[in-house]
């Protein structure tokens, strides 16, 4: 599946998604230590969030998040990319001050937490990896 | 800028720049008269922040336009004396000399309209400290979107912003009317006032009315009342722009408000000081200054602490410049004699107050109540100035008998 959005940061990566339903805030919301989700109440809590393609419908939260980003790209915990629905100030400008490949105005509904994920450009491709108990491939 | 024909930290900027102009929809970027920059005390911006300032400032960033910082985590000269943790102190230097480097002037304060940085009716600029975007709009009638700490960093090093929000007149309508119908007298008043207003309408803009007597436009002073309202506004929502009618320069035009308008009433402060403030007996701290006082202010101060001392700690935080001014003018002195401080570049919302061992505070200022206790763990009393002075001398909440003044 092949999907079309707008660039917020330019680059090339390939990864596993990881999809939150839910908005997130780096500053208070994940750990700068260790790239853990430790909101209270967030449906990724527990989860890392380092190496991923992070996919969520938008920030919230204080402006100081940009710099959590990029306090886990120095530490080599920040997710490889990152998916938005709408894009707002604190995580655009932390993807673009981090290097993380960025793109907004995609339909997340169609990305799946464990699916082949490449972001290049504009343009999103996922691919849904069979695994037990899951359905099969869809291209 | 953007190709990277300028080095690597100016392509950065731009990128910031035309990303957010992007998402918010803008056509294209306009230049701006000046910055002020907020992501300033070290105590918000952490270890992350001061790599990421370094790192650009080494990329050569540097700012095109006037620019200013908001508060620092501790106040440079007297640090040590306030009782500041050394540790805290030495990162907090580093983000300024990061900042310095990058040619941006040292003012350290959310009032940068009290120390002579007025901007013009309609100036665009990028400015970040949430009472000072609200004053600027709505006082002043300067355009400026309530800007992240990065993306101002990104428009000085650019010169320029994304013509969004703000910046477009059709944006500056009000999407509220406050009817207000109950007295508004004190600067604690207006403080009140703007928090519950700011819950209310969130990112919305006000425009007040007040009905009856509420208050008496003459008496009002923008300095003060009107600073407390935007500080207070931006605090317990997100309002940065507001119009009050016929004293802030937009109220007046046609069609300021918007026809699908909501109105809300006030016709009582008392849900909202009990929400800021707490019925305490002893008092160990008062803080007066947020936003950052004025000159008038450290005068008042000083004339009322004249002949008498302070039990509990007292912080009067202000611009460095203030300080000066009122250092030549004897008034810092009488109110050190007092036992008082005058504490500049920081303040109470930015420092790490709790490291000072106290518990209980009396304000003036309604958004510092509404910050003290979660940023540092303080119950808070709020008061006038008098009020909170009387406090001071006493060790302890004193109803007041006369007026200070």
């Amino acid at each position: 599946m092949k999907l079309r959005g707008r660039i917020i940061k330019e680059g090339a990566v390939h990864g596993e998604a990881l999809v939150s339903p839910e908005p997130i805030g780096f500053l208070g919301g994940v750990d700068p230590e260790t790239g853990v989700v430790v909101e209270a109440g967030h449906p990724l809590r527990g989860q890392s969030v380092a190496g991923k393609i992070l996919v969520f419908p938008t920030g919230k939260g204080s402006t100081v998040g940009s710099y959590v980003l990029y306090r886990l790209a120095y530490k080599g915990l920040a997710p490889l990319g990152i998916i938005n629905a709408a894009s707002e100030a604190i995580v655009a400008v932390g993807a673009i001050i981090s290097n993380i490949p960025m793109v907004d105005g995609i339909d997340i509904g169609q990305i799946r937490t464990g699916d082949e994920v490449t972001i290049e450009g504009e343009w999103v491709t996922v691919r849904r990896v069979a695994r037990a108990g899951q359905g099969a491939e869809v291209e | 800028m953007l190709a990277g024909k300028e080095g690597p930290a100016v392509q950065k900027a731009m990128e910031i720049v035309t990303a957010l102009g992007r998402i918010y929809g803008a056509t294209d970027l306009v230049h701006v008269e000046s910055v002020q920059v907020a992501g300033v005390s070290y105590k918000n911006l952490g270890e992350a922040g001061l790599l990421f300032l370094r790192e650009w400032a080494r990329e050569g960033a540097r700012v095109r336009v006037p620019t200013m910082l908001n508060p620092a985590g501790v106040d440079l000269e007297q640090w040590r004396a306030l009782g500041l943790p050394e540790e805290f102190a030495q990162r907090q230097m580093e983000v300024l000399d990061a900042y310095a480097q990058m040619g941006i002037e040292m003012t350290c304060t959310c009032t940068p309209y009290l120390i002579g940085r007025v901007p013009g009716l309609g100036a665009h600029l990028a400015w970040s400290e949430s009472s000072a975007v609200a004053f600027a709009n709505s006082v002043l009638g300067a355009r400026t979107n309530r800007e992240g700490g990065p993306s101002a960093l990104a428009a000085a090093i650019c010169g320029r912003t994304a013509r969004y929000g703000l910046h477009l007149t059709e944006n500056r309508r009000a999407t509220h009317i406050v009817r207000v119908a109950c007295p508004v007298r004190t600067e604690v008043d207006f403080g009140v006032l703007g928090y519950e207003v700011g819950r209310r309408v969130g990112k919305g803009i006000p425009y007040f009315v007040a009905d009856g007597a509420a208050w008496n436009a003459e008496t009002i002073s923008a300095g003060l009342h009107l600073r407390m309202l935007a500080a207070a506004m931006a605090a317990g929502g997100a309002v940065a722009l507001f119009h009050v009618q016929g004293m802030t320069p937009e109220s007046e035009l046609d069609e300021i408000v918007r026809p699908d308008a909501e109105e809300i009433r006030i016709d009582s402060l008392a849900e909202g000081y009990a929400r800021l403030s707490s019925p305490l007996g002893s008092i160990d701290f008062v803080s007066i200054g947020c936003p950052h006082a004025s000159l008038e202010e450290l005068r008042d101060v000083a004339r009322y602490l004249a002949g008498r001392r302070v039990r509990s700690v007292l912080w009067i935080t202000t611009a460095r410049e203030t300080r000066r001014r009122a250092e030549a003018a004897g008034w810092v002195q009488a109110i050190e004699h007092a036992g008082g401080h005058v504490v500049s570049d920081t303040c109470l919302v930015v420092a790490p107050v709790e490291a000072l061992g106290v518990k209980t505070m009396a304000t003036n200022s309604a958004k510092a109540a509404f910050y003290a206790p979660s940023h540092s763990g303080l119950q808070v009393r709020l008061g006038t100035l008098g009020e909170c002075l009387d406090a001071a001398v006493q060790g302890r909440w004193a109803p007041r008998r006369r007026p200070m003044c």
